[in-house]
């Protein structure tokens, strides 16, 4: 550490930088303030919006706080149409996906990260460049796939491509993340008699909860608001999911936003939870992997 | 093959066999191929081989009814020449990009490093800023048509609230685009927390080092924030590009292409061609089209990078 020019500035501290450091961080603390306003009012209205009796929607001036608080529009917003169905439904596809990507993202981020063989080099160059590829191009063609499988009106589309990779960003992240763990560790725990997979399972994986917490992250997130994918391969009402529920919803009352804005919430709870949750450990898992290199 | 001809320090009495490899290495490797292996068939099955088929379909009228019939370059003429709707969907989605992206890649890179300083409740801070980013989709679609709502919404009466008259957004032709541009800064999270990442990994000593120089804060953002950031900008700026591309959820939500087909985004316009008219070859010329346009401006970008793009030491061992 080269801490002693820092240790003497502290000693001698110009007194007028010193002021300045301090006007700078009042500056940034009130600018912070404002944005967290900016990113939070549109969740209150929002909640606000979903407790309102009809009548109070369209006031003007709005109003924040409803004047009671009316419940029922969650019970009535999820009833008009099978909603807890689609909860089930989407809850299912996202566990099960999410499940597909951190197992094989992490497993196939592990075998570019620590296992030497020809071609390696070659082919995370091609995983990488798939990142780059606008999924458009191979869309047509994959339902083409899925259609010809008579997987289309199934939740198998949905599904089953997580496990097969799990996503090149994901897998990137993974191998990025492995890479910061020291090799002795798989050397000592050879010697212990480890096989490759039990250096994954038993030494790695357990040091990885930072990085699996992101990906995780991600696949919920992702799935849970999938809305191309859905819209596309899921054609029977009774195998809908929340996002194309909604939408249909919207279609079927486009002013009733007191039970939109309580669909609305309902929806994007599970995510804020798991969020929540996993949140330390999510950023942490994106600081450490230093998407740099 | 004899020991005599093994490189120096390869672990003597292992054997070369296949490929040159002593056994140790080749049992490493056949791990290395079972351990990929899903993502391998993923790849070949879901990117390499819809890739070659896409490109062939490209050269074809087909609906899927009918066998795909051979036409040269037809659908890429029609797209160019006879296709208003395609050209207003490029034309939407090219101010998207142009506008849009440089201005979220400004508003993340300005958050993330006030989110970088250190000041009271910077944990809340970071976490409230990622918030919308958690939860995209068609609840934040809808969210955002109430938002935006001219009369009744929450944007407007702020406007008004400081003498504005705020437009009718997501209603009217000239400022629809707009209100998607004004939702898309809301949710820059994912961006800032990059950029964030990116700000932790520039040592506090340089800081120092700048003020004792006596450079302030402005200064230093440009001098060395900016410089030492240029990375990660640049994979910010090379992944959004990509992504506003394929924006497709809010527009088929919030305003299904109009109005006046003010916000026909590309993708939207291509999902509607190829699952709503059946067009499939059609359609795969369009992705080619947007395959080539996103390569070409990733490839500037690329190419651009050396002059502007600030490596710090030489590259990093793999």
């Amino acid at each position: 550490m080269s801490s002693i020019p820092a240790v003497r500035l502290r000693l001698h501290p110009k007194l007028g930088a010193k002021a300045a450091d301090y006007v700078f961080r009042a500056f940034a603390f009130s600018v912070l303030i404002f944005g967290t306003i900016t990113m939070i009012v549109p969740f209150i209205w929002m909640l606000s919006t979903s407790l309102k009796d009809p009548s109070e929607i369209f006031l003007y001036p709005p109003r924040f706080i409803p004047s009671y608080i009316r419940w029922a529009n969650f019970s009535e917003a999820l009833t008009v149409l099978p909603f807890g169905n689609w909860f089930i439904n989407t809850t299912y596809i996202t566990v099960m996906g999410t499940l597909g990507q951190v197992l094989s993202a992490s497993i196939v981020g592990y075998a570019f990260a620590r296992l030497r063989a020809p071609g390696r080099d070659l082919l995370f160059v091609l995983l990488i460049s798939t990142m780059l590829l606008p999924e458009q191009v191979t869309m047509i063609p994959v339902f083409l796939i899925f259609k010809q499988l008579d997987w289309v009106d199934t939740w198998n589309p949905l599904i089953v491509p997580a496990f097969l990779g799990g996503g090149a960003f994901n897998v990137f992240l993974c191998r990025q993340f492995f890479m910061t763990l020291p090799l002795e560790l798989d050397d000592a725990a050879r010697i212990d008699g480890c096989g490759t997979l039990g250096i994954f399972f038993r030494i790695l994986l357990p040091l990885s909860k930072p990085v699996l917490a992101a990906v995780t992250v991600f696949g919920v997130v992702g799935r849970w608001n999938d809305f191309l994918h859905p819209v596309i391969y899921l054609h029977t009402q009774a195998k809908y999911v929340v996002s194309i529920g909604l939408r249909l919803f919207r279609d079927y009352d486009a002013t009733s936003w007191h039970w939109l804005m309580a669909a609305a919430v309902v929806t994007m709870l599970p995510c804020l939870i798991v969020f929540f949750f996993a949140q330390k450990l999510f950023v942490q898992g994106i600081a450490t992997t230093g998407i740099k290199g | 093959m004899t020991e005599s001809v093994l490189p120096v320090g390869a672990a003597t009495g292992r054997r070369r066999g296949l490929l040159g490899m002593t056994r140790l290495e080749r049992g490493e490797a056949i791990w290395f191929y079972a351990l990929i292996s899903p993502w391998l068939i993923g790849f070949i099955a879901f990117s390499i081989g819809p890739i070659i088929s896409s490109l062939y379909l490209s050269f074809t009228r087909y609906d899927m009814a009918n066998p795909a019939v051979w036409i040269g370059l037809a659908n890429y003429e029609r797209m160019f020449t006879q296709d208003p709707l395609f050209l207003q969907s490029l034309k939407v989605t090219a101010i998207w990009v142009f506008g849009g992206l440089p201005l979220r890649l400004a508003v993340a890179l300005f958050f993330a490093v006030l989110l970088n300083q250190k000041v009271m409740g910077m944990g809340i801070f970071r976490t409230i800023f990622y918030l919308p980013s958690v939860v995209s989709g068609v609840a934040v679609a809808l969210l955002w048509m109430w938002l935006l709502q001219p009369q009744f919404g929450i944007l407007n009466f702020f406007l008004r609230s400081i003498g504005l008259e705020g437009p009718a957004w997501l209603s009217s032709p000239q400022w629809a685009l707009p209100g998607f541009i004004v939702m898309s800064l809301w949710s820059t999270g994912s961006t800032m927390i990059i950029f964030l990442a990116g700000l932790q990994g520039i040592p506090a000593e340089l800081y120092e080092a700048c003020s004792i120089d006596g450079a302030g804060k402005v200064r230093q953002f440009f001098a060395l924030t900016v410089p030492l950031i240029t990375p990660v900008i640049l994979f910010n700026l090379v992944m959004g590009i990509i992504h506003s591309f394929q924006v497709f959820t809010q527009a088929f939500v919030m305003t299904n292409g109009g109005p006046a087909n003010a916000t026909l985004f590309y993708v939207l316009y291509l999902y509607r061609t190829a699952f709503q008219y059946s067009q499939m070859g059609y359609a795969s010329a369009m992705a080619w089209v947007l395959f080539v346009i996103v390569l070409a401006l990733t490839l500037i970008v690329f190419r651009s990078s050396g002059r502007w793009v600030h490596y710090e030491g030489g590259v990093r061992g793999r």
